[in-house]
């Protein structure tokens, strides 16, 4: 049973996958090119000064895949290789919950825990430090504010998983809704303090169109939305499916 | 493994599903979290601040899936 969600889940990644390569290509591909048009046009007028006052110091970084196969092979591989993991990831935690967190059916199981991990995953995350487009951040400070994101998305998890226990424990006293709301709002206040303690980066470059920015942020949130959403809904389709056949399946 | 059988309440009705014991959920659970945590590693972080491999062509191929997922890219 557990091999069963684990292979469905992670198949049912590969086919969010693919939804999110839609979405990203159709609205998250001119940002991202707007963007390295602006890193471009910033590195040259830098290696333009560099190469005025020293002649043949600055040389162009060869170049290792053309944009187009960064922007449709490499991110489709990209997309495909982290739906198949976010996808099996899922599965186990499908496997842990049902039949532990109340008595939904498969279906409203699924679209549950597809929001849930959509929040705790991305969109608390992302709420402190949102998707960064090329030229957006200092390469010097690539190490901070990767240790930073990940120290973020570990607390974001861990905490969730203490709300978790806590909604489940207080069920008994206060009833479902009651410890529902009771563990969100416990979750809430804990990650507004961890990102009130967690400092700020603001690397956004003066002269950065905003429109292009906002525009980047949004396909970012849009194409984690609908890698979730197509995992949720086809991995509690496919669950309902094969529980109304075998209801007795272990 | 069980033999409890959740009467239907309907022809359209599917049963919530039963508790599957932790002890089959561990082993599937630490390999495949592994595997997927290090797949995770490849697409969201590896040639950035950290490298397992020389050069950056892990990094140049998933450069756009990197940067539209969130992670910090370079």
């Amino acid at each position: 049973m557990v091999r069963t969600l684990l292979v469905r889940g992670m198949l049912c990644g590969i086919l969010a996958a693919v939804v999110a390569f839609a979405v990203a290509w159709l609205i998250g591909e001119p940002p991202l090119e707007r963007a390295i048009g602006f890193e471009a046009h910033a590195e040259h007028g830098a290696a333009a000064a560099a190469a005025a006052g020293a002649p043949g110091a600055a040389a162009e970084p060869a170049e290792v895949f053309s944009r187009t196969v960064q922007s449709t092979v490499g991110l489709m591989t990209g997309l495909v290789v982290l739906g198949a993991a976010v996808g099996g990831l899922f599965g186990l935690a499908f496997a842990l919950a049902q039949g532990r967190l109340g008595a939904a059916g498969p279906r409203a199981a699924a679209a549950w825990l597809a929001v849930a991990g959509f929040v705790v995953l991305v969109l608390v995350p992302q709420l402190k430090y949102p998707a960064a487009p090329p030229a957006v951040g200092s390469a010097e400070t690539i190490g901070p504010r990767t240790a930073l994101y990940f120290i973020l998305l570990g607390m974001s998890v861990l905490v969730a998983v203490a709300a978790l226990g806590l909604g489940r424990r207080l069920v008994a006293r206060i009833g479902a809704w009651n410890a529902a709301l009771a563990g969100l709002g416990a979750y809430m206040a804990a990650m507004a303090l961890v990102m009130h303690a967690l400092p700020s980066l603001g690397e956004v470059p003066e002269a950065f169109p905003a429109a292009v920015l906002w525009d980047f942020r949004v396909a970012s949130l849009a194409t984690q939305a609908a890698l979730w959403a197509a995992l949720g809904l086809a991995f509690g389709a496919l669950t309902e499916r094969s529980a109304a056949r075998r209801p007795i399946e272990r | 493994m069980s033999d409890v059988v959740i009467p239907s309440t309907g022809a359209a009705a599917v049963p919530a599903l039963p508790a599957i014991p932790l002890r089959e959920i561990v082993p599937w659970a630490v390999l495949a979290g592994l595997l997927a945590l290090l797949a995770v590693w490849f697409v969201g972080a590896e040639q950035g601040a950290l490298a397992l491999f020389d050069g950056n062509v892990v990094h140049e191929f998933v450069h756009d899936a990197r940067h539209l997922l969130g992670f910090p890219c370079h």
